[in-house]
């Protein structure tokens, strides 16, 4: 059990998925202008994430092993998530009208996130078990999530400061991130 | 809506990622000297060149329904062959770029492209468009990994240009520094064309 606690602080804090691995930086970037979105496409993100990596490992090691076809992982990997997102939409429409309200317009991005495809080859290349995959990819989306949220926050005072013409937008956006990452940077003897 | 036009653009007007903010996990990641930085701009615009023809050539097959399942399938068809073009010939450059190889297939540059411009024109006027925002992409990774590598290592392309005393500033090879020196690149270039903008304005 300490091991998977560690495995999710290093996750999360010390090789966080966005700020140390950079894996999915266009929704960092483009998606965190307000609170409310970052919330929604991080909740999205968690849901996603963590089934992704559970069926990509799954086809990984029950499909694509015994057919010995392991190079046409990156092709098999992105038909799984994009039907998996797309499933995900149906079912969540389906059952939890209240959810897709919220999730909705972010669960089609996801597809194009690459810090899903990339968690789930990250999985893979580690030689992660199915359980330790599972937390991997919960740990890498809750990760996400928290920077987006953060940033967010930050974003959203922007609308109060005055910043110069050239920096206004996506450079004072990555500005920002650099700042976040240096933060974060303070944790890694944690692990 | 010339076909020089078409290539051209991609090498200032819109030059990912700075005026088409897009792709940017590999321009932030693989950035650590320039080298990297040709290395993964030439494999980007390898899949992103042959996708363009493709998806224009299939343009009329592909039912507008499924064409975003289609254009992923025929982007990771090319992915595939770079990953093991790359891991047969150039070993070294591979490991380095590692994750961000395969990860092409879901940089949204080239998904955009196909999207924007090639299921609309010909595989002509696409080839010439894949190729240009492909070379503006690579010349971008060039730029912003000689920048990180002359700071952060005191080299260029592995050589090294300062004096020996010179203390390496090794921030700008780390995470932060990679938002940092992009962040403040992008703000460059943004002064450049505002700087333009004024003067076609007073002419």
């Amino acid at each position: 059990m300490a091991d998977f606690i560690l495995l999710m602080i290093s996750a999360i804090l010390v090789n966080n998925i966005l700020l140390a691995r950079f894996l999915g930086n266009c929704p960092f970037v483009g998606v965190s202008r307000s609170m409310d979105t970052a919330t929604g496409m991080g909740l999205a993100v968690i849901f996603v994430l963590t089934l992704a990596g559970m069926i990509t490992w799954l086809v990984h090691t029950y499909l694509l092993i015994p057919l010995n076809i392991e190079y046409l992982r990156t092709i098999a990997f992105i038909l799984v998530i994009a039907t998996l997102v797309q499933f995900v939409e149906m079912v969540v429409q389906k059952t939890a009208p209240a959810l897709y309200e919220a999730l909705g317009i972010y669960l089609p991005l996801i597809t194009t996130n690459c810090a899903v495809l990339g968690v789930a080859i990250i999985n893979i290349e580690d030689g992660y078990d199915l359980i330790t995959s599972i937390f991997f990819s919960f740990a890498s989306a809750a990760g996400f999530a928290l920077a987006l949220v953060l940033m967010a926050g930050i974003r959203e005072r922007f609308a109060l400061v005055n910043i110069p013409k050239s920096f206004e937008g996506t450079a004072i956006g990555l500005v920002t991130a650099g700042l976040i990452a240096l933060a974060f940077s303070g944790f890694a003897g944690l692990v | 809506m010339s076909l020089r036009y078409e290539f051209t653009k991609g090498l200032w007007e819109t030059i990912p990622p700075f005026r088409l903010v897009l792709g940017l996990c590999p321009v932030l990641a693989v950035t650590t000297s320039g080298i990297n930085g040709i290395g993964m701009g030439l494999a980007t615009t390898f899949v992103l060149v042959f996708s363009n023809i493709f998806v224009s050539l299939l343009r009329k097959f592909i039912p507008s329904q499924v064409r975003i399942a289609s254009f992923i399938v025929i982007i990771a068809s090319f992915v595939v062959i770079v990953e093991l073009v790359m891991q047969a010939y150039f070993f070294a450059l591979f490991k380095v770029l590692g994750i961000f190889i395969p990860l092409i297939v879901v940089n949204c540059i080239i998904l955009g492209r196909a999207e924007a411009f090639a299921s609309k024109n010909g595989p002509v006027m696409s080839l010439a468009d894949g190729l240009g925002i492909g070379l503006g992409f690579t010349i971008s990774l060039f730029v912003l990994g000689s920048i990180r590598e002359f700071l952060g290592a005191g080299t260029l392309l592995g050589v090294n240009v300062l004096w020996s005393s010179y203390e390496p500033f090794s921030f700008m090879l780390k995470p932060p520094g990679a938002f940092i020196a992009l962040g403040i690149l992008l703000a460059l270039i943004n002064l450049i064309s505002q700087f333009q903008k004024a003067r076609g304005g007073s002419n």
